[in-house]
């Protein structure tokens, strides 16, 4: 903060006590002071960490924001677990994504939330710092668990200050969904879909001689800022820089992005003023031919009847292959006070459903085990195995805490009003940036305070 | 802590200075303890102040600290909090005073036909006629709707490509209109959308009000030979000036404060320009989990609404006198 306002800060929390303004609030702020105990490092130590569980019986509460086609399947694995672990039983609880990152601290801190839960990798750093989840290395070196296991992009995804947050489940990368028959319709070999920037290009002005609007640009984040996202990847661009102290995304690489998906609504390959959830709605309806949209909507898209689709790779536009996704992890909540066998239990639970990930896999995703993705009961699931291609250049948003509040604050409303056509894209992106760097300051003051 | 509650001691002391002088005889009807008034008071008191003034004193304290309830430090700022939001290029003043240019907006172009077409409506609905009592029930049924409902039923159908009301007009020849993604199409469809959901509810207030004013004053100027305007104007409006300055006055800090429907129709789009400061405040708050910021925020907007709820109560007192 600036020299100037040190003044203000000068007036200390007992002098304003002593004005009196505040007396009767300080009683009340200290009669509801302290808090958890802080220290959530190694409370589960003495177990094994998580091969067996010995104790007395224990119920577990599990929740996720699994709301969409995904969530039947968690809950067979679920119900699967508990009839094959008779001292263990565990309660699933959905709330929606949105909900679930307010819902969860709070309920943690009131002692009422969840033992072991579901989260993001790019929530993991927010929530580690906030205590609400604990570390899992014993976990992972209890169950052998390597970086060799998993890919390594996905295994890192879990890692926050040096500790492991998160046993990774899977990944979510974004793909190219592509309506087949509009795809005839418009001449195309609709076995081939568009790999390449030029084939990209050339499909899309066949479909527009044909009258189709041949991608949809949503200037929201579902699915806009996922699709600015992988194209600064393939420029050669990154969100932030290597330590996260500095946005670079108005590199050349991020106005490139970005002026490529104006230019498809400029150019009439998206209709203007599209609304949230829009270009998904039209793609369902036949109307929108290529569609980036994540691997968790197969099986929505699967249930339409009418629809002829097929799932693509994200086509490499720009000078690199690069897609964005995201990554379900598995979390231990810091449920004040810690039931060492309850934290056992959970432990046995995530490994149990990590081995078991190639059920999960049928829900829509990208087993995170290395050897679950290289099996042939995957490689069978002809979508997802397709999207895995992506496996080794998929990118994270970095799992920095408050990562999510830059997003919402600075590119996530570039990204809006660029495809909105409200600002040019290189504009956009430079007030984005200094809105960013602003904002990580802020971050740093605030978790390292 | 909400704001309407913070908005509300302005209308306390003109209702008890009006009430004044009944309290001498009151006293010697009583004749009981000093303490019974209070007795009966305490179950509200007891509520009040654990809901109101506990929560208000409070966050003014929340205010004056970097306080993230989950964080081990929660450091004293002061009034940094608040200095950052006068101060042009922090974080904070920029989304949140473009949030309060659209709440002001929002609440400029949605509350004037939220206390005209009511009144029309309720004037209808006062007259004799067949079927009075379906239509009563039709102007008030969707108020009884939550505003979860509200929102997607009017997203799908204003979705500029893919919607309802664009379709139809697409029939008629008529291109398309960007509903909820371009300025000024968001306003107008946020406030048609207010309107056709709460519209009923100021009606039934404004019917209960004429159903107040005795008939024979119609009646006697009738007799006098003064129109239906004259009627309206000089029998009508004095006779619903305390309902007028009810309904104006919830009006005002109900749409001050709106939230679900930029939420959920607009997602605050385009831009930040349908963001209402409810919007940015919770925010803040609850998903970026600054509550002292979020809580500085809180009390600017609790002041502005305040100072209009001050000056709109001068008003109708001074008109009303």
């Amino acid at each position: 903060m600036g020299e100037g306002r040190s003044g203000l800060r000068g007036l200390t929390r007992q002098q304003f006590l002593a004005l009196g303004a505040g007396a009767g609030a300080g009683l009340f702020v200290a009669g509801c002071g302290g808090g958890p105990q802080n220290n959530p490092a190694m409370q589960g130590a003495g177990g094994d960490g998580g091969k067996t569980y010995e104790g007395p019986k224990v119920e577990l509460a599990f929740w996720n924001g699994f709301t969409g086609g995904d969530g039947p399947y968690m809950r067979e694995l679920v119900e699967q677990f508990s009839s094959e672990n008779k001292n263990i039983n565990v309660k699933m609880n959905t709330v929606e994504w949105v909900d679930y990152y307010t819902t969860v601290p709070s309920a943690v801190r009131s002692g009422k939330g969840p033992d072991v839960g579901i989260m993001h990798s790019d929530q993991l750093g927010t929530n580690a710092a906030r205590s609400v989840i604990i570390p899992l290395d014993d976990v992972a070196g209890a169950l052998g668990l390597k970086e060799s296991d998993f890919a390594s992009l996905i295994w890192n995804a879990g890692m926050y200050n040096g500790n492991r947050y998160g046993i990774p489940l899977d990944s979510h990368p974004l793909g190219l969904y592509y309506n087949k028959a509009l795809m005839e319709k418009a001449g195309l070999d609709p076995n081939k879909p568009p790999q390449t920037g030029d084939e990209y290009e050339s499909a899309l002005s066949e479909m527009k001689s044909a009258g189709i609007q041949g991608t949809w640009v949503s200037p929201f984040p579902f699915t806009g800022t996922l699709m600015w996202e992988s194209l600064l990847w393939q420029f050669g661009g990154d969100l932030y820089d290597a330590d996260v102290s500095k946005a670079t995304f108005n590199s050349d690489a991020g106005v490139e992005a970005l002026t490529w998906l104006v230019d498809l609504v400029k150019d009439g390959h998206s209709p203007k003023d599209v609304a949230q959830d829009a270009e998904y709605v039209a793609f369902q309806n036949g109307k929108n031919a290529f569609h980036w949209n994540g691997i968790w909507q197969i099986n929505a898209f699967k249930e339409i009847e009418d629809l002829d689709w097929g799932v693509a790779p994200v086509p490499q536009i720009g000078d690199e292959k690069g897609v964005w996704s995201g990554s379900h992890n598995f979390v231990i909540m810091n449920q004040q006070p810690l039931d060492d066998n309850k934290v056992q239990a959970s432990k046995v639970f995530i490994n149990w459903i990590s081995q078991r990930s190639i059920d999960w896999a049928k829900a829509g995703q990208i087993p995170a085990r290395n050897s679950v993705r290289e099996s042939q009961e995957f490689r069978s699931l002809e979508e997802q195995s397709t999207l895995a291609e992506q496996v080794d250049y998929v990118h994270f948003v970095p799992p920095e805490p408050g990562i999510g509040d830059v997003q919402v604050g600075s590119f996530d409303l570039a990204v809006n009003e660029a495809v909105l056509l409200r600002k040019e894209p290189k504009a956009a992106l430079d007030e984005a940036v200094g809105k960013a760097d602003q904002l990580l300051q802020e971050n740093r003051e605030k978790y390292q305070a | 802590m909400t704001t309407q509650q913070v908005g509300q001691p302005g209308a306390a002391p003109s209702a008890a200075a009006k009430k004044a002088p009944r309290r001498q005889e009151s006293k010697d009807f009583i004749g009981a303890s000093p303490w019974t008034p209070y007795l009966f008071m305490a179950p509200y008191l007891v509520l009040f102040v654990v809901f109101v003034v506990i929560p208000v004193v409070y966050g003014l304290w929340i205010s004056l600290h970097s306080w993230d309830y989950l964080l081990p430090g929660k450091p004293w700022v002061g009034l940094e909090n608040y200095v950052n939001l006068f101060t042009p290029g922090s974080t904070t003043s920029g989304p949140f005073w473009k949030s309060m240019e659209a709440t002001g907006k929002y609440t400029l172009f949605s509350v004037p036909l939220l206390v005209v077409i009511p009144l029309l409506v309720a004037l209808v609905l006062n007259q004799q006629f067949r079927g009075r009592t379906f239509f009563r029930g039709v102007f008030f049924a969707p108020y009884v709707l939550s505003i979860a409902v509200v929102g997607i039923l009017w997203r799908f159908l204003l979705d500029p490509n893919v919607g309802l009301i664009n379709y139809y007009l697409g029939q008629l020849g008529i291109g398309t209109i960007p509903w909820i993604t371009a300025l000024p199409w968001a306003w107008i469809s946020l406030v048609g959308v207010t309107v056709w959901w709460t519209l009923g509810f100021n009606a039934v207030i404004y019917l209960a009000g004429l159903q107040d004013i005795p008939r024979d004053l119609y009646e006697a100027a009738a007799v006098d030979g003064a129109n239906a305007w004259q009627r309206f104007l000089n029998i009508t409006i004095p006779g619903l000036w305390p309902v007028l300055l009810f309904v104006v006055s919830i009006t005002i800090l109900r749409e001050a404060n709106m939230f679900g429907q930029s939420y959920i129709i607009t997602q605050g789009a385009p831009g930040e320009e349908t963001t209402t400061a409810i919007i940015y405040i919770a925010e803040t708050g609850l998903r970026q989990f600054n509550m002292g910021a979020a809580a500085a925020m809180a009390y600017v907007l609790a002041f502005f609404l305040l100072l209009i709820s001050i000056a709109n109560f001068a008003f109708f007192r001074q008109r009303g006198d």
